[in-house]
């Protein structure tokens, strides 16, 4: 469209307006690079994951990172165990919370809500997906604590924050994934089967259980991988309510506090501006900081299969 | 599904003939399971509520004994006197930072994977490092943007290590972070642009960005704004990567009030910075109970009246143009 910047010079010119093929190719060069952009995220991310650490792994005593002792890097001592087994208890107690309830919602959005009732319970889902992760913190330190552990476990235990506080606010933070990417799952299986399963004479319960929960296996198993990542990977929670400030002793027990890989980094970096703490704090960030990208990345490249796997039955 | 439309066009017929073959018994497990099922999802929504009774329970009274003033207040090491406009200020500025760097850098990605990339090994290999960039914990991003906005960047402005933990720093950081929910929520979107109206537009002619612009974009609109929306409010919420980069904690001397000429006074950016976030993990980790619980509880007030209010408009937005084009 407009006028040719050059008369043509055939009797019909096919090619159009120059500046329409100019602005063609540097549009595409412009979304080419934005999308490449992500890629040097991805490189900026592990190059500088691996560069700080170097000096880490190159310099501190392995004894001390293999020692079942304590985490706390103003002192020297590395215990990796220690801040590993916080992150299993506490994901652990996260899922416990996390996988009946966000299936269960799951399954009922998908095979028993009427449309009506589904589109205004989905949204209240989603609104809980959007809380903060300090928010959930702060009530798990002051509301879960007291209420719910010290109810259970006795009043000393729910003064300060726990591991089971902090995993059981985790697991709340969680349950909207879980449900989502189930519920995704289930309503991708496709409603021929469900009416072949009634038409059989069938209970709906029995082909929620025997029909659909297993055409829908795998998009299951990948919401609770990736719920599981997501538990490994939330700092908040656990920074405010785990029970331990920047030191933690190695435990397994869920009411004693402790750091899990995330908060022992944000209670680290806390403190990092004050006084000069031993050299290789900050180095010791980076290599916690590698332990955990690899783990979430290695969890997250499997959901990713399972969830693709879905899509290729249906 | 496909049962409710069944059972609402031939209700009582079905009803009568399952009566007939089951001998008018109730199903006993049927209903307990489904009770099961109804209570997760309500327990779950229960805890929202609760959520929400005992913040605004634990909040509140600050604000009806000190209203305005402690939105505008500073921080300060004395509860009664402590306030959050420098961290509205930070939060504002992040939220800015997202909409500068990672809308447009997002978008353009999305577009360029769904409308010109070639279906090869490098678009599916980019395909697949977004998604993992969406699940990477966000404590890392804060760890990239202590090494490369912080460290390496922050070397040329020639300012101590300590000064180079600049508001910029971390706006860029968490643009870094919502990026690849940019580019995943903008993907959807288009994706869902029918195919007729790209076909239409090039059998008249169009070239490929012309499609995008006049077809594809206006299209997708709503979906992408769903997904700006849905990334501001993360950002707004984000704590553990500000952390990370070296946000404030306890005093910060300036930036305090919330004026809109020092709101929006860009002389931030090159200076050190809280965030709502920030501000609520520091007091609730502090031991006196009015920091812990009363200011805490009223600063989680006001970044969750934010943090809320954009999510349901995008909710809102999402689900109307979702009704709208399904009729």
């Amino acid at each position: 469209m407009g006028v040719p910047l050059t008369p043509p010079e055939p009797a019909v010119d096919l090619s159009g307006d120059p500046r329409r093929h100019r602005r063609e190719r540097a549009m595409g060069l412009v979304l080419r690079g934005a999308a490449l952009a992500s890629l040097l995220v991805s490189a900026l991310i592990v190059g500088s994951l691996a560069a700080n650490a170097a000096g880490f792994v190159a310099e501190v005593d392995w004894g001390r990172v293999l020692a079942n002792d304590a985490w706390n890097p103003r002192q020297g001592r590395f215990s990796i165990s220690t801040l590993v087994v916080g992150s299993l208890v506490i994901t652990g107690v996260a899922m416990v919370v996390a996988a009946p309830l966000g299936l269960g919602a799951a399954v009922y959005l998908s095979e028993y809500a009427r449309p009506r009732v589904r589109a205004v319970l989905k949204p209240v889902l989603e609104v809980l997906a959007g809380i903060p992760s300090v928010v959930l913190g702060v009530f798990a330190l002051n509301w879960i604590a007291p209420e719910v552990v010290g109810t259970l476990f006795g009043e000393r235990e729910g003064r300060t924050g726990s591991m089971l506080a902090a995993g059981i606010g985790v697991g709340i933070l969680t349950i909207p994934l879980m449900a989502s990417v189930s519920e995704d799952a289930m309503r991708a299986v496709p409603s021929a089967l469900r009416q072949a399963s009634a038409a059989l004479g069938a209970r709906r319960a029995t082909t929620t259980l025997r029909v659909v929960l297993p055409a829908a296996v795998s998009g299951i198993v990948a919401a609770f991988v990736l719920a599981t990542s997501r538990a490994i990977g939330e700092t908040m929670v656990v920074f405010i309510a785990g029970g331990a400030a920047d030191s933690a002793t190695f435990t397994a027990n869920p009411l004693d506090g402790s750091l899990t890989m995330t908060a022992a980094m944000a209670s680290l970096a806390t403190g990092t501006d004050g006084v000069r703490a031993d050299a290789l704090a900050v180095p010791a960030l980076y290599f916690v900081g590698i332990v955990l990208f690899a783990l979430t990345l290695g969890l997250n490249l499997v959901a990713d299969r399972f969830v693709r796997r879905v899509r290729r039955t249906y | 599904m496909a049962l409710t439309t069944i059972s609402s066009s031939t209700g009582a017929v079905r009803g009568s003939v399952e009566r007939a073959l089951r001998g008018a018994r109730v199903d006993v497990r049927g209903r307990l399971f489904e009770a099961a099922l109804l209570a997760c999802l309500l327990l779950s929504m229960l805890v929202l509520g609760v959520l929400l009774h005992t913040v605004v329970t634990d909040g509140m009274p600050v604000y009806t004994e000190r209203g305005w003033e402690f939105l505008d207040g500073a921080l300060s090491s004395s509860a009664s006197r402590a306030g959050i406009s420098q961290g509205i200020v930070g939060s504002f500025w992040i939220a800015a930072g997202v909409v500068v760097l990672a809308v447009p850098v997002g978008v353009g990605a999305a577009i360029y994977l769904e409308e010109y990339a070639p279906r090869n090994r490098l678009t599916a290999f980019i395909e697949l490092n977004v998604r993992n960039l969406a699940g990477v914990p966000s404590v890392v991003y804060g760890l990239l943007g202590l090494a490369i906005f912080v460290e390496a960047l922050g070397g040329f402005s020639g300012q101590s290590d300590v000064d180079r933990r600049t508001l910029a720093a971390a706006a860029a950081t968490l643009a870094v972070l919502v990026l690849p929910i940019v580019v995943i929520t903008t993907a959807e979107a288009i994706r869902a642009v029918p195919r007729s109206l790209r076909e239409g537009a090039y059998g008249v002619g169009a070239t490929r960005w012309e499609v995008v612009r006049t077809q594809v974009l206006p299209y997708a609109a709503p979906g992408i704004l769903t997904g700006c929306l849905l990334s501001i409010a993360r950002a707004v919420g984000e704590a553990a990567p500000l952390i990370v980069v070296g946000a404030v904690t306890g005093f910060l001397s300036r930036g305090a009030g919330l004026s809109v000429s020092n709101v929006v006074d860009p002389g931030h950016l090159t200076e050190r910075f809280v965030a709502l976030p920030t501000i609520v993990s520091h007091w609730a980790k502090l031991p006196e109970e009015e920091f812990k619980v009363a200011n805490s509880s009223a600063a989680i007030l006001a970044m969750l009246a934010f943090v809320l209010l954009v999510n349901t408009l995008a909710i809102v937005l999402r689900n109307r143009v979702e009704r709208k084009r399904s009729t």
